[in-house]
């Protein structure tokens, strides 16, 4: 009865928040909806395996897509925490296996934080010539009261495909301690993007690492932010060439729109094979002028130019 | 409809724009001619409320809009279309063109097509560094076009972009005063000014002479082409 009560809580919160709710319901769609540390609903499709083991602390996923699977629906993943405080650990482990293709969208729901810590840590491998793109988009409420703690190892093999988002626009961050690290196997290609809009006091620190290890790998580390009030920023997008004919690059873009903003950014690009390429840029600075006059000269206010602006920038 | 009176603006010592005078008439095509660094992009600017002058004024429709800011002069139906325009990352043409006020997909459609650009292909993408020169000139001249402005300022559409986009261009120039608006086509071109009414000719930062568009450019080509300033307070020869 709990459960039912905690899947009906969590579906209205979801849908509030944007997500899908048809997907959820429609069995010819993946999907796996857990609220705090425990399962509510899961329902597996052909050419996937969910495995999930509840522990007192958190919950172990083993999310299987099987060779050659290639997966018609995006599969939705819902977490969240409803109550004020609370701590969701999730242990995930995803394994796509050789020429497999499949899409998996996330949506995080702490609508009602005060106090509640979301911690990912995930293991992902991506067989050879699989494709794996990751969307997660987080909603949360005002009082900026979560910690998310993201943390991905990535191995892509040999002409696999890795494409991440991750989107915290909507509501207080809270503090974000984003790090995802991906090793890229020959003819790999790969690509890392984290969006968020920081506001009042939020805390965002992001980690953006790509190794381009096999020969032809590519590689974009790339961050769209834009900081307002008092919050504060750190962008550390790395690339490593380490082997011929690798193509990396950074792209970091802070919008600084606040008197108490910080905003850093600390590109680094590495390359120890004379073939390699890897090449950066980062820019941190207060809405372009010219946008804004743009927009103005269209009859725009100032305030409505630069969300137009900001909404842009985090699409 | 627009009147500028004795405008003056001296920048780090030096007149910019000095003492300028002239007048942008309803659903007319004004061409303003010059060599480059005679004051016509600060003009422009001056016309849009980028900047304020120190001296003179600008007056639309008998309203004295010296010292209004960028947005009230928009919403009064001026706007100005930049030599260089801005890019916007994230937002598509579609919604680029809608900005100014809500618009059905048939009239996107339609000012798309008005500057040879085909919806399907353009309307979804990105206005970034994705669109080259001349697609970015064409998709701001559609922009101008969707806001209906009473009065467009150009400021040279027809520069740096290529041979396909220019007769687009032009033909935007024109359907815009078909639809009613009056454009102040800024230019060093003296083709592009072939589709004004009235071209007037400026040198260090005045008018020096205004008249039809053939006459004016002949006696461009005559004065001007191997530029002696002439509009300079020491030039007595004109």
């Amino acid at each position: 009865m709990i459960v039912v009560r905690e899947h009906e809580a969590m579906l209205k919160a979801y849908g509030k928040a944007g997500g899908n709710l048809r997907a959820l319901r429609n069995k010819e769609v993946g999907n796996l909806v857990i609220h705090g540390n425990e399962v509510v609903s899961a329902n597996e499709v052909e050419g996937i395996r969910i495995e999930i083991q509840e522990r007192g602390a958190g919950v172990n996923i083993h999310f299987l897509v099987e060779e050659g699977a290639k997966i018609k629906y995006p599969v939705h993943l819902c977490f969240g925490v409803l109550p004020k405080e609370g701590l969701q650990e999730i242990i995930l482990r995803v394994e796509a296996q050789a020429d497999s293709e499949v899409t998996v969208v996330a949506h995080c729901i702490f609508p009602n934080a005060v106090d509640v810590v979301h911690k990912m840590d995930a293991d992902i491998r991506i067989g050879d010539n699989a494709k794996f793109c990751y969307q997660e988009t987080h909603y949360h409420g005002e009082l900026g009261g979560v910690k998310v703690i993201p943390k991905a190892r990535i191995r892509v093999g040999k002409k696999g495909v890795w494409q991440s988002a991750f989107t915290l626009i909507e509501g207080c961050v809270g503090m974000l301690d984003y790090d995802f690290e991906l090793f890229g196997d020959e003819k790999s290609v790969s690509e890392l993007l984290v969006k968020a809009f920081g506001k009042k006091e939020d805390e965002i620190d992001v980690v953006e690492k790509i190794h381009l290890d096999g020969r032809e790998a590519r590689g974009l580390a790339k961050s769209r932010l834009v900081l307002n009030d008092n919050a504060k920023a750190m962008v550390r997008g790395e690339t490593y060439g380490n082997a011929p004919f690798t193509r990396g690059h950074v792209d970091c873009l802070e919008i600084v729109n606040g008197e108490g903003v910080i905003a850093r950014a600390i590109p680094l690009v590495y390359v120890n094979d004379r073939q390699a390429k890897v090449t950066h840029e980062a820019a941190i600075g207060s809405i372009d002028n010219k946008q804004l006059r743009t927009l103005m000269a269209r009859g725009l206010s100032e305030e409505k130019a630069i969300d137009v602006i900001v909404k842009g920038i985090l699409r | 409809m627009l009147e500028i009176r004795s405008l003056k603006l001296t920048l780090n010592g030096k007149p910019v724009i000095d003492g300028l005078d002239f007048k942008v008439k309803e659903g007319k095509i004004h061409g303003l001619l010059g060599v480059n660094g005679t004051g016509k992009s600060t003009l422009a600017n001056l016309i849009m409320g980028i900047s304020y002058p120190d001296e003179g004024s600008i007056v639309f429709e008998g309203q004295d809009i010296t010292r209004y800011a960028i947005t009230e002069r928009a919403r009064m139906g001026i706007t100005l279309a930049w030599q260089e325009p801005a890019r916007f990352e994230g937002l598509s043409v579609g919604e680029y063109l809608s900005v100014s006020r809500d618009l059905d997909s048939t009239e996107i459609d339609n000012y798309l097509w008005v500057v040879g650009l085909p919806p399907a292909e353009y309307l979804n993408r990105a206005v970034d560094a994705s669109l080259s020169g001349g697609e970015r000139k064409r998709v701001e001249l559609a922009s101008v076009m969707a806001m209906k402005p009473k009065v467009a300022i150009l400021d040279e559409p027809d520069s740096g972009i290529d041979v396909i986009s220019l007769p687009h261009i032009m033909n935007g120039i024109t359907e815009m005063s078909k639809q009613g608006s009056a454009v102040l086509l800024i230019t060093h071109s003296q083709e592009a000014v072939t589709v004004a009414g009235e071209l007037s000719i400026m040198c260090a930062g005045r008018v020096i002479n205004s008249g039809p568009p053939r006459e004016m450019c002949q006696w461009f080509k005559n004065n001007c082409s191997a530029c002696n300033h002439i509009g300079e307070p020491s030039y007595q020869g004109a």
